[in-house]
């Protein structure tokens, strides 16, 4: 096989290839080596399905925008309202937060959708600015500027309480992240992700062939606001807390530049991106505030010059030369 | 200067986590905000803790060391900020948290100390509720009602009319609610009462409002910082002065590192507040002079760096008192009895029923003193107050 | 009643300066998106910058008010010319995603950089003296400074609309916008075009940023606190219009001051509101080219 090889797509064999396991071993093996790391470890775990969920439109369907915190953010805000108000039980909590934020992307999408370029992008920022003021003034409901806190989450399932060094948190992060990757990865391989690609490359020819592509445009951005919402969700149960940030337009930009540094279109760019980028920060940025940010910038410009693909397009090319040398 | 000490605590983390236990160090996590766009406030506090680490930071018992674990946490972002504590608390194992600009990052943080039996200092923070949510937390800085209550009733005797503009976080409704209930118990009549955004850097909008409305008094609060000059430049545009109307508040709105940059509008602007930079108690007067030998002679501290410097007199008084080896609740025990008499800002001291400051709070001018800006300290109108809002509402 | 008419005339004036303030800013970004279909995010860094250099002048160098504006003009035009030639050339004919990651990289060195050089506090404004005070019209007295900045950037706007409607240049950036290929074809030097066009919408962004550091603060985080602001005021105007900008920028800008001055608990929930309510009504915006 030449090429790209992670790029899933309809026509590449749809089994798991080994290395697609190396993600998830490293996860676990995280967990036993790094403890005193969960909270940032499950952090990076929720921005990867984040990160995913963006995959999804971004990399496959060609939808661009900078307005996907709206569904992250919905869905954290609507799981710390229930469980201040409702009930603290965090299955109930992400599936309700999952499916609020999925009918949020619906409506959104059907209005947006039939729009394309600058004037979706200007769309999908306005609906996230809307949605950062209603909570920032909405202050019995969300607590505006100074956040919601103040619920303690159930343990899950009546069994495996939050703990203060996140471990529990970290294990319910990773197989929320894992069922989303199974159902990305499904809907990849599937027909209809092909017709998603079909659209990103050529909208005439998707149209002349009489696909529906207004109607699988609605489909696919609703099933990533859903999972940005489980995302927002996981986000509010282990940190027992949600401040305005999550809908910031920043909390936007951060990750596409997250995802695009892992590489868009392949899957394990929005795994690779988040780490590297949350790690770095983690690292660095409490040294050098300013320079780390100058770097970020300068990478950004440089991948966009020199390396389009980002990290995972980097290794495609040095493996394509490695195969090349040796035969 | 920063870099230095990340670089040098990290270091000492990585030795920690090595297996190479540090005989009686101390450590305290301090979380501030260095990042984003109110890093002047942390700025501030960081000012604060640095001078008081170079002026005090070696006095402890003999072999204990004091090691300080800097955090960032951009701004008012709660949830980023209790990330920032849980990891300080799991990861770095510290004795004490501090720090905090913000009263958000604050409340997110009281209930993770509780959990974890951390000593929570709240150098800044004011949120008059924090308290109660958490008993591991303490404050030495100040509430808005402490203040604001006073500053009601002084007001209410002498205008009729008044008009309040806080930014819409919760300190802000504080100061709005207890300067209300203070200047309706005097006899005064609110106007109108107006909240803006926590981030609003033109205010001329808002206050082409209150100019409209023709108040005797316009009552401002603001977290300090740029936003204090920004709301006290949108007050000298409209000339709300010369329309008659008087601009009054918690010391905030004239805070003494910003105070010369805002220009002599701000002359004759009265204030109720625990700090002035101008106050010529002897032991402000060694402060002022260290700070400004430190970090020039154009700059005056401001009322956060001395909650910074006198939060980190309250620790090192801790650990002293238990000759470094801390024990949470003996920590708890010592703070709820802590009285300072020499702090710049005169006496303080630690309620022992609610862990709230308990200072004195004096009414203020902003008149030329030596051709420089100065809150000139007028009166004591309040002997060590406890914060009014907890007397209104015990804990249950 | 006259009350109300009062107040009606105030947030008008308040409304307009700011208006004014953010269609100088924004116009050279609708050029720079309709003509090269470029989407510039970074557009903010040149308003910046331009702020930056009017300050420092000042207060560093003592150079006068009007020095330091056309200092920030010219200065800003000649440094977008080199980043014009060096990275957004190679750009014009790759995809958005592209262009909006690469400024995108652009505000996050900008935000750096004017962080390492001037610290995280907002730069105070000096105006000079006779700018300051209250300027009284007809029994109401207006911030003189004010004033000054809606009469100087009409006159702006007036020049502006002149050199593009009436003049060889201008016709050609009209031809250009309209086809370019065809523009090409006839033979007018689209490169050249796209660099002078470039230059002069960065450089009005840099006097719109200095005119306005009064009202729309000069700090690092500048080019990611304006830029929606300034990107709705394109896209509801319309990319490549002078005049759909001008609308929408006056339009923003009085509705901004109306809601903050009688709505104040709503913020600026209702500019989003109308921003989606346009663009759906007018996705090219209200005076943009049909479709495309």
């Amino acid at each position: 096989m030449t090429g790209p090889a992670h790029t899933g797509s309809y026509l590449s064999d749809p089994r798991v290839r080994p290395m697609e396991w190396l993600p998830w071993v490293l996860a676990l093996v995280c967990y036993f080596a790094a403890p005193t790391y969960l909270p940032l470890g499950s952090y990076i775990l929720i921005m990867i399905l984040f990160a995913l969920s963006l995959d999804l439109i971004l990399g496959y369907a060609g939808i661009i925008t900078l307005g996907h915190a709206a569904y992250f953010g919905f869905g954290a805000y609507v799981a710390a309202i229930l469980a201040v108000r409702v009930t603290a039980d965090p299955l109930i909590g992400i599936a309700v937060a999952g499916i609020s934020a999925g009918l949020l992307g619906w409506l959104t999408g059907l209005v947006i959708l039939r729009m394309r370029g600058l004037t979706l992008l200007m769309l999908t920022l306005a609906i996230t600015s809307i949605c950062y003021e209603i909570a920032n003034k909405a202050t019995a409901l969300t607590g505006g500027a100074d956040g919601l806190g103040g619920f303690n989450m159930k343990p899950i399932l009546g069994l495996f309480k939050f703990d203060l060094f996140n471990k529990t948190g970290y294990l319910y992060c990773l197989l929320f992240l894992f069922v989303a990757w199974w159902l990305v990865r499904r809907i990849i391989y599937s027909p209809f992700g092909a017709s998603l690609t079909g659209i990103r490359e050529n909208v005439a020819r998707m149209h002349a062939l009489g696909s529906p592509v207004y109607q699988r445009l609605v489909a696919v951005y609703t099933i990533s606001a859903a999972l940005a919402g489980v995302a927002g969700g996981l986000l509010t149960h282990t940190t027992e807390f949600v401040g305005l940030k999550v809908l910031s337009f920043d909390l936007s930009g951060d990750l596409l530049v997250m995802l695009i540094l892992g590489g868009v279109g392949r899957i394990y760019g929005a795994f690779v991106g988040p780490v590297v980028y949350l790690l770095a920060q983690d690292s660095l940025a409490k040294q050098f505030p300013e320079y780390w940010y100058f770097g970020i910038g300068l990478m950004l410009v440089l991948v966009v010059m020199f390396a389009r693909g980002g990290i995972l397009g980097i290794v495609d090319r040095l493996l394509l030369r490695i195969r090349r040398g040796n035969t | 200067m920063l870099t230095r000490i990340i670089a040098c605590v990290a270091s000492m983390i990585f030795a920690a986590s090595a297996g190479v236990a540090v005989a009686q160090t101390v450590k305290i996590g301090l979380i501030s905000t260095y990042s984003g766009p109110t890093a002047a406030q942390g700025d501030q506090l960081d000012k604060g803790v640095k001078l008081f680490m170079k002026l005090n930071g070696s006095k402890l018992p003999p072999g204990v060391k004091v090691e300080l674990v800097v955090r960032d946490d951009a701004g008012a972002n709660p949830d980023n900020a209790k990330r920032i504590a849980q990891e300080l608390i799991v990861r770095d194992k510290v004795q004490f948290l501090t720090g905090l600009v913000w009263t958000p990052n604050a409340a997110s943080i009281a209930p993770l100390a509780a959990e974890a039996k951390v000593p929570f200092i709240s150098m800044n923070a004011a949120g008059v509720g924090i308290p109660y949510t958490s008993d591991y937390f303490a404050r030495v800085s100040f509430t808005l009602w402490q203040s604001s209550y006073p500053l009601g009733q002084w007001a209410g005797k002498k205008y009729k009319r008044a008009y309040t503009m806080v930014s819409d976080f919760a300190p802000g409704h504080e100061a709005e609610e207890a300067f209300i209930k203070g200047f309706k118990e005097s006899g005064g009549v609110i106007v109108d009462s107006v909240r803006v955004p926590l981030a609003a850097t033109d205010f001329s909008a808002y206050m082409q409002r209150v100019k409209d409305a023709k108040p005797d008094v316009l009552f401002g609060f603001n977290p300090a910082g740029k936003q204090a000059t920004a709301q006290m430049k949108g007050f000298a545009d409209l000339d709300l002065g010369k329309a008659g109307v008087k601009y009054i508040g918690p010391g905030d709105i004239t805070t003494d590192e910003e105070l010369q940059g805002m220009g002599d509008v701000a002359l004759g602007v009265m204030t109720v507040h625990h700090y002035s930079a101008a106050a010529d108690r002897p032991a402000n007067k060694a402060f002022v002079a260290a700070y400004k030998k430190e970090y020039g002679a154009n700059l005056n501290p401001g009322f956060m760096s001395v909650g910074a410097y006198d939060a980190m007199q309250l620790i090192f008084d801790a650990i002293n008192a238990q000759k470094g080896k801390m024990d949470p609740q003996a920590t708890m025990q010592y703070i709820k009895s802590y009285k300072n008499a020499n702090s710049p800002r005169g006496p303080i001291a630690i309620d022992p029923e609610t862990r709230d400051i308990m200072q004195n709070e004096y009414l203020r001018e902003v008149r030329k003193v030596g051709g420089q800006l100065a809150n000139v300290e007028i009166e004591v109108v309040g002997k060590m107050v406890k914060d009014p809002w907890k007397q209104l509402n015990p804990k249950k | 009643m006259q009350g109300f008419a009062s107040s009606l005339v105030s947030v008008a004036f308040h409304g307009i300066a700011y208006g004014m303030i953010l269609y100088v800013i924004s116009v050279g970004l609708s050029v720079t998106m309709g003509l090269m279909g470029f989407v510039n995010l970074a557009h903010g860094v040149f308003a910046m910058t331009g702020g930056y250099v009017m300050l420092s002048a000042m207060s560093r160098y003592d150079v006068p008010f009007p020095l330091a504006l056309c200092l920030a003009f010219v200065l800003v035009a000649a440094a977008s010319v080199v980043l014009e030639r060096l990275l957004y050339a190679r750009l014009y004919s790759a995809g958005d995603l592209e262009q909006v990651l690469l400024t995108i990289g652009l505000i996050f060195m900008a935000v750096a950089a004017a962080r390492l050089a001037y610290g995280t506090l907002q730069q105070p404004v000096n105006l000079p003296p006779y700018l300051k005070g209250q300027f009284a019209l007809f029994g109401r007295d207006f911030p003189a400074y004010r004033v000054f900045l809606v009469a100087f950037s009409s006159v702006l706007v007036a020049v502006l609309w002149f050199g593009v409607e009436r003049t060889r240049w201008g016709a050609k950036v009209r031809a250009a916008v309209d086809n370019r290929a065809m523009a090409q074809a006839i033979g007018i030097n689209t490169s050249l075009l796209f660099t002078v066009t470039f230059a002069l919408g960065s450089g009005l962004a840099a006097l719109g940023g200095a005119l306005g550091a009064d009202i729309i603060a000069i700090q690092p985080i500048y080019p990611f606190e304006n830029l929606i602001t300034f990107l709705i005021v394109v896209a509801v105007g319309g990319m490549g219009s002078l005049r759909g900008p001008f609308v929408a920028a006056l339009l923003i800008g009085i509705s901004d001051t109306a809601c903050k001055y009688w709505l104040p608990q709503f913020g600026a929930f209702f500019i989003y509101a109308a921003t989606i309510a346009i663009l759906l009504w007018r996705p090219a915006g209200l005076f943009g080219k049909a479709s495309q």
